[in-house]
């Protein structure tokens, strides 16, 4: 039986996109209840009552050592031995989840493995978090409900001839993804050609948008880009989940990088993104906070 | 002036070439692409090493139509695709940027012609 049904191999680009977007960190329960190897299973069998949760990680301090399940507490009802310490009867064969890796890998760990949880442990081997199918399909279907929601408001503009109201588009940016970066603005470009604008407008919304989208491939987690369309402008915002710029006024330097070197040798990291946004928008607007993230906005007036 | 000047006069290697007739009006020499998209004109020829497919894009963004590379910079398929896709011309060279660079400015300074060896 499958635990979560889907092809993780080649699924629609929108479902791929999402499970290499989402990260294990984003999805696991990190509110963790633990016991210590010298627990009795009667202690974990009330906790695991009181908590409604149906597994408990081991642990010496953040180190996990093995894990008891409900099946394990029946088993012990069973054979009596429901007051012994957990050490004796914890199931040491453990498969766990690395923090940092996209949710597609866990998806195909609950596939491969009859486990019901996973423990998830960050770089330092340290404990984090639990992650169960119920994390993942929940958060799947919250995705999926914001992906339709998107897709229906630019669907439900696309008939519109002429910019008669606002417009929306949603472009998702993944964090050094060269290969899709300057889709959105090539697409936001041909709408404003498909509009008949003035080439001159068409060359600063295209500037604009470019250096944000590459912006949020080069230095961000990754996030996205709106593009608003109404009759007399368009505003571009580019807004990501981190890691927020210390320095907002060096960043609006020209020739101010912070790219490593491979990112130069693909021929960015000049120095010059924000200040060509500043230089070509009508309107700017730069926040960035070190733990939300950075939202830069950039209006082009179109008349 | 014409983009045939490019491989008619100086012999530069056609990578990918939609139409002979692409008007070229100046030259723009750079590799960082902000740099570009930030202070290069339309229609002008871009000089670089950068044979990469983000060069096409932002060559496409801001109605770059000829990229020159230099120093027989390859252009892998990815770069030869985009540039199909956006009807852009390539051409390579063992020139280097400079040269590459002086040359087309005496090209453009004598509406095409070759007033010296070269």
């Amino acid at each position: 039986m499958k635990s979560i049904p889907i092809n993780t191999d080649n699924p629609p680009t929108v479902i791929l996109e999402l499970i290499y977007r989402l990260k294990v960190k984003e999805v696991m329960s990190s509110s963790l209840f633990t016991a210590e190897k010298t627990t009795s299973l009667r202690t974990i069998q009330k906790l695991m009552r009181r908590e409604s949760i149906t597994g408990v990680p081991i642990v010496q301090g953040k180190r996990i050592l093995g894990i008891v399940s409900m099946d394990d507490i029946i088993q012990a009802l069973d054979h009596g031995h429901i007051e012994e310490p957990a050490e004796n009867f914890m199931s040491r064969n453990l498969i766990v989840l690395e923090d940092d890796m996209p949710i597609s890998f866990a998806i195909s760990y609950f596939d491969k493995y009859s486990y019901h949880r996973f423990p998830v442990l960050n770089k330092k081997q340290e404990l984090v978090g639990m992650i169960t199918p119920r994390d993942i399909a929940s958060r799947l279907l919250l995705e999926f409900n914001r992906e339709i929601d998107s897709i229906e408001r630019i669907s439900s503009h696309d008939s519109v001839v002429g910019i008669k109201e606002t417009r929306v588009r949603k472009f998702t940016v993944r964090k050094h993804d060269f290969e899709n970066a300057g889709y959105a603005s090539t697409e936001i470009k041909k709408y404003l050609k498909s509009m008949n604008y003035e080439s001159a407008l068409i060359r600063k919304a295209s500037i604009a948008s470019y250096e944000l989208e590459i912006n949020l491939a080069v230095h961000s987690a990754g996030g996205e880009m709106i593009a608003e369309f109404t009759e007399n402008k368009l505003v571009i915002t580019a807004k990501d989940s981190g890691p927020g710029i210390p320095d907002i006024e060096k960043a609006l330097t020209e020739g101010f990088s912070t790219a490593n070197s491979w990112i130069r040798t693909l021929g960015f990291g000049a120095g010059m993104g924000l200040p060509n946004v500043q230089r070509v928008a009508d309107d700017f607007s730069i926040t960035s906070d070190l733990d939300t993230g950075t939202t830069v906005t950039a209006a082009i007036y179109l008349k | 002036m014409k983009s045939n000047i490019l491989s008619k006069t100086l012999h530069y290697t056609q990578i990918y070439v939609p139409d002979q007739e692409i008007e070229i009006s100046s030259g723009y020499t750079s590799d960082l692409l902000s740099d570009v998209m930030g202070n290069a004109q339309e229609n002008c020829a871009l000089i670089t090493i950068q044979g990469h497919k983000n060069t096409v894009a932002v060559a496409s963004l801001i109605g770059i139509r000829t990229i020159i590379l230099c120093n027989n910079r390859k252009a892998p398929e990815e770069m030869i695709a985009a540039a199909k896709e956006h009807a852009i011309a390539l051409y390579s060279t063992a020139d280097t940027q400079f040269t590459a660079s002086w040359k087309l400015a005496h090209l453009l300074e004598h509406n095409g012609e070759l007033k010296r060896n070269i």
